[in-house]
């Protein structure tokens, strides 16, 4: 969907994004992480042609960056509002016809979208009316009225109740699953692991990492295993010492054991289980995948080291 | 394009269907007629209040056969001593005189008015008037010469202005008029720059903190939102002047017409034109309007109107997208507003006295004094070349100030929290973009 190649963007004093390159997928949702000032906004800025970059390339579906794709995106900013004196109605229609749609496509689509929200009776309502989070629905309805392709998220969730945050988390699922593809710039890393198909981490101006979410996590495993136990023998079989695998934690609970160990390498989990099968009964064996939370925090802390 | 008609469009009708501009809209000339309406009554009012009774006492005994009472004085000659009319004079109505008038009157030239209250200044000036003219009358007959002839001698004057066009005739010219028409000129567009071009700031720092403004120029780019709120509220200045020139013209001619029609006020009408204020001059000013072609005139004060606005909202526009607050914004309409108020505290004086001089011929060229210098002057009458001219250095103007402003405006747009300062505009306006 969404090719970037080399974007440059120098600001008088510092660079905000150095020689950043990604790939988005068509049909995917796509994490944009990064901590406070990495240079996402700036980035999104430049897809959303609000500003150019000093050098490098976008190609929008094949083609390059055009004014006229603008049309096809939706963007929600992290600093967004409204009018505060206009009417919802007229609100969404003026932004949607900004968008390029005809005024009656424009009604039927915010209908459509007003019904499915049940905020049916807002139309004729003023923004200053309205709570906080309410202002965040019509926002959203804003950015994905006029059925973007390509649909940019800065911090959607930001505002949001947990019940409202669940009904937007599934209206943008279903968004996705009809087609749009979605980039979803955010610094809640549990979201991401729900969400995202893929990732892409960017910290001081440079991108650090990027891939599809199972690639990352696979990458990050190290062979660490956790295993639910009773003894069977006599020999404490974690204690002697083996070249097979290193414990990282023990818990002795009442009858079932518990413990955390991490396998040496070019060995296999089957090596191990075969070794310890005579001393235990195996409840249950769990590989231990590190976290987008814990990735983002070991990525973006070993780099300020 | 559809784009910025969009963008007008929108800031034309929520502007114009705001409260506050029909209140203005319809107060403004409802407040003029009522000013005018309040004028008349008051002079009416007052000229009926002048109207004074004089009491005569006449030592020298022939004087107050000789004085005349007219619609302003009723001289009511005494036949009391003079202690009792003192006496009552005390418990008589206002604008009661007593005028004594001692024995040797021609000689000493002197009288005495005592009043209930204070003399009105009106009666004063009449009294004297007809005593000058009965010493004057006197002195005539002394010195033997008629006094019949005299006073058909005819002494006045006339100056009747003419200035030479450029076809060698002659035509009126209306000094008068045309320092008034100049310098309320003056005042509408000096006025109508700041009202308008401070709404066009406002409207941006309104976006600004509302934060909209990051959602729009993902949709269109920073110079069509810029290009068309400039409009739409140029519109709604239009709009509000051509609201006004209607109203004031309608309500007028109501209040005109209700006002003559009244029986009781032909009398008063007649005293009016005695007092200056009358009918005939009314036309005659007509007349002079019309010498100083209205017809221009209305259209220069569009088209300089429509130049000074759109380059000082460029202006103003830059301003607003630099500041988070309209209280920030004021460290920088102040320089950018110089060459403005500089020229109207001028056309008060130079521009006025001196139309074709060389001060106002060139401030009636350059574009930022331009639109208020060139109007004061056209009343006096300006060759069209210099109109042409000056209305040519004004578009050049604003395309400079607009393409100016609208690459401080993009970035301005998008930064918060910062503060601004005049380095930093210029260093966003050589941002690449």
């Amino acid at each position: 969907m969404l090719e970037i190649e080399n974007i440059v963007k120098q600001y008088s004093n510092h660079r905000a994004l150095d020689d950043v390159s990604l790939s988005v997928p068509k049909g995917s949702i796509f994490g944009l992480l990064g901590p406070n000032g990495a240079g996402k906004t700036s980035l999104i800025r430049i897809i959303n042609q609000i500003t150019a970059p000093d050098s490098g390339e976008i190609y929008f579906d094949g083609e390059k960056l055009q004014p006229k794709h603008i049309e096809r995106i939706g963007y929600l900013p992290e600093e967004r509002g409204l009018y505060k004196k206009m009417r919802i109605g007229e609100q969404l229609l003026y932004l949607s016809q900004l968008k390029g749609l005809s005024r009656s496509t424009a009604v039927q689509k915010i209908r459509y979208w007003f019904e499915k929200l049940q905020i049916e009776s807002w139309w004729d309502k003023k923004v200053e009316d309205l709570s906080k989070g309410m202002q965040q629905k019509v926002q959203f309805v804003a950015t994905v009225v006029h059925e973007p392709d390509l649909i940019i998220l800065d911090e959607p969730f930001s505002g949001f109740d947990p019940l409202n945050t669940q009904i937007i988390q599934q209206e943008i699922i279903e968004l996705n699953r009809k087609g749009a593809t979605i980039i979803y710039s955010t610094h809640r890393m549990e979201s991401v692991e729900e969400m995202c198909d893929s990732i892409a981490l960017i910290n001081k101006s440079k991108k650090i990492l990027d891939g599809p979410v199972r690639d990352i996590k696979k990458a990050y495993q190290n062979q660490t295993y956790r295993i639910l136990f009773e003894r069977s023998g006599e020999a404490d079989v974690f204690n002697q010492s083996t070249a097979l695998f290193t414990v990282v934690e023990q818990q002795d609970r009442y009858e079932v054991q518990d413990i955390t160990i991490k396998i040496a390498p070019h060995t296999s989990l089957n090596e191990v289980l075969l070794y310890l099968l005579p001393h235990i009964t195996v409840h249950q064996v769990l590989e231990i995948i590190p976290s987008m939370h814990d990735i983002f925090i070991d990525n973006v802390t070993k780099l300020t080291n | 394009m559809n784009k910025i008609a969009l963008i007008i469009l929108r800031e034309y009708t929520s502007r114009v269907k705001k409260k506050s501009f029909l209140l203005t809209t319809f107060l403004v000339p409802l407040f003029f007629i009522a000013m005018y309406v309040g004028v008349f009554f008051l002079t009416k009012k007052s000229f009926e209040e002048s109207h004074a009774l004089v009491h005569v006492v006449d030592q020298q005994g022939d004087i107050q056969n000789k004085l005349k009472s007219n619609k302003n004085i009723t001289y009511i000659v005494s036949n009391v001593a003079l202690q009792e009319e003192i006496e009552s004079l005390k418990d008589k109505e206002k604008n009661t005189n007593l005028l004594i008038i001692p024995d040797d009157f021609l000689e000493s030239r002197r009288v005495e008015l005592l009043s209930a209250g204070k003399p009105n200044i009106t009666t004063q000036a009449e009294i004297r008037e007809q005593l000058k003219e009965i010493i004057r009358t006197a002195e005539y007959t002394k010195l033997g010469i008629d006094v019949a002839s005299i006073q058909r001698v005819n002494d006045r004057v006339t100056i009747s202005t003419k200035e030479i066009t450029d076809e060698g005739d002659a035509k009126e010219s209306h000094t008068e008029i045309a320092m008034g028409v100049a310098m309320a000129l003056s005042v509408l567009i000096y006025l109508s720059l700041f009202l308008y071009g401070a709404q066009v700031m406002r409207g941006i720092i309104e976006e600004k903190s509302n934060r909209i403004i990051e959602v729009i120029i993902s949709s269109v780019k920073p110079f069509q939102l810029m290009i068309g709120k400039i409009v739409g509220i140029g519109l709604v200045g239009l709009t509000q002047f051509l609201l006004w020139v209607l109203l004031t013209l309608a309500l007028s001619s109501a209040a005109t017409t209700m006002l003559y029609d009244q029986n009781s006020t032909t009398e008063l009408a007649g005293s009016i034109e005695e007092g200056g204020l009358g009918k005939p001059q009314s036309l005659e000013i007509m007349d002079a309007l019309q010498s100083i072609h209205l017809g221009e005139l209305l259209i220069c004060f569009f088209l300089f109107f429509l130049g000074g606005y759109f380059l000082y909202s460029a202006l103003f526009a830059a301003v607003g997208s630099a500041v988070d607050s309209e209280t920030e914004a004021s460290q920088f309409t102040m320089p950018i507003t110089m060459p403005l108020l500089l020229t109207y505290v001028l056309s008060f004086g130079v521009l006025v006295n001196d139309p074709h001089g060389s001060i106002a011929t060139w401030l009636s060229f350059i574009p930022f004094t331009s639109p208020i210098a060139m109007l004061v002057r056209i009343p006096f009458g300006v060759p069209l070349w210099q109109i042409a001219t000056s209305l040519a250095c004004l578009i050049v103007g604003f395309l400079i100030t607009t393409w100016a402003a609208s690459r401080i405006y993009r970035v301005g747009i998008l930064m918060y929290g910062k503060k601004a300062s005049f380095k930093e505009l210029i260093k966003w306006f050589s941002y690449k973009r």
